[in-house]
């Protein structure tokens, strides 16, 4: 019976070892959505092309469709930038201009093309809190109903879209 | 000539470092009681883009329009509660440093307390059987007589052993 005892700090072992070991294998940028099957939220702000023309969330939902947010002062949106105009061909794409200079973004647009159906100018980032934004480039998949159903932090790539995005896309597409 | 340009520089060095300090944000207060209480919540609130940092620590655009968000709310006279409810739906529970006791967070409440517990249980056990096997060192007659009669045997039997070897 005493033998038995031998054997409790192995066991410990065993069980750190699994709960540390899965530990690392987790991504600590990584961050649980608090958005995720909440509606896109409310908001009122001028289009990046038009200080007068005033966007709201029904502007922008509709069909199932990505929300890019992105601005000039982000280096991976411009490594983001070709492949996103690869896929405005395949998904309307909303931008949100996260904290921008007006002028800057649009000259970006103009230089680099335009992959965006409409973008949103958000210039003190009061959307940006309301998605609940922390860095970008972030891009959410919103279904026709306008419910936020994925989010990603980081580049979109194709391997990106073709793991992550477009499973969820094709998803909800085929809902109907 | 020379203490002159030593002087000067230690004035412009005074005057640059002076300035560094203006890039933190200054807010006003309706009253003291607001000001703890935002300072009490930058350091509670956690920065979601630099993770080990409070929100009143960082320097990150986020964090400075998180600060700014916290500021508003307080002068429109919400509650702590309140604003925090309001990040944490935006931001996810991560955003609190100190996160709510709730089902999926029991065991990090916990843990402290039952990693305590069972410490204090191997505690107790160990110094009952200290205390048993420290009774039980003193001997009766009969154990006695038994362990001189062993050590008499041992005590022949390695003399005889030294006399084989001699």
């Amino acid at each position: 019976m005493r033998r038995v005892y031998l054997f409790v700090p192995l066991v410990i072992f065993l069980v750190l070892a699994v709960l540390l070991g899965r530990g690392l294998m987790l991504d600590p940028n990584k961050m649980p959505s608090a958005l995720i099957d909440q509606s896109v939220p409310e908001f009122n702000l001028p289009s990046l092309a038009s200080e007068e023309r005033m966007l709201t969330r029904a502007d922008v939902v509709g069909d199932v469709s990505l929300i890019n947010v992105w601005g000039t002062w982000c280096p991976s949106c411009m490594h983001e930038h070709p492949y996103l105009m690869e896929l405005a061909s395949q998904i309307p794409i909303i931008g949100v201009n996260y904290k921008d200079v007006r002028t800057d973004a649009k000259k970006w647009l103009v230089k680099l093309g335009n992959p965006y159906v409409v973008n949103v100018f958000d210039e003190m980032g009061t959307l940006g809190i309301d998605l609940g934004v922390f860095g970008a480039p972030e891009t959410y998949v919103i279904d026709r109903q306008g419910m936020v159903r994925y989010k990603h932090v980081g580049v979109v790539d194709e391997r990106v879209w073709l793991e992550r995005l477009k499973p969820v896309v094709d998803q909800l597409r085929g809902e109907g | 000539m020379k203490q002159l340009c030593l002087r000067v520089l230690l004035l412009v060095g005074l005057v640059v470092s002076g300035s560094s300090l203006a890039a933190v944000d200054t807010y006003e207060f309706a009253d003291e009681q607001t000001r703890e209480r935002f300072h009490q919540l930058n350091g509670e609130l956690r920065c979601p883009k630099c993770q080990n940092q409070a929100l009143g620590d960082s320097n990150s655009a986020i964090a400075t329009d998180l600060r700014r968000e916290v500021y508003r709310l307080l002068s429109e006279g919400k509650t702590d509660r309140q604003i925090k409810d309001f990040l944490v739906t935006r931001y996810g529970e991560y955003i609190l440093y100190r996160p709510e006791l709730s089902s999926h967070t029991l065991m990090l409440w916990l843990a402290p307390l039952l990693l305590l517990l069972i410490g204090l249980v191997v505690v107790v056990v160990l110094v009952k059987r200290r205390r048993s096997a420290e009774k039980s060192t003193t001997l009766n007659v009969n154990e006695q007589e038994n362990l001189k009669a062993l050590l008499e045997a041992s005590e022949t039997s390695s003399e005889a052993e030294m006399d084989k070897r001699d």
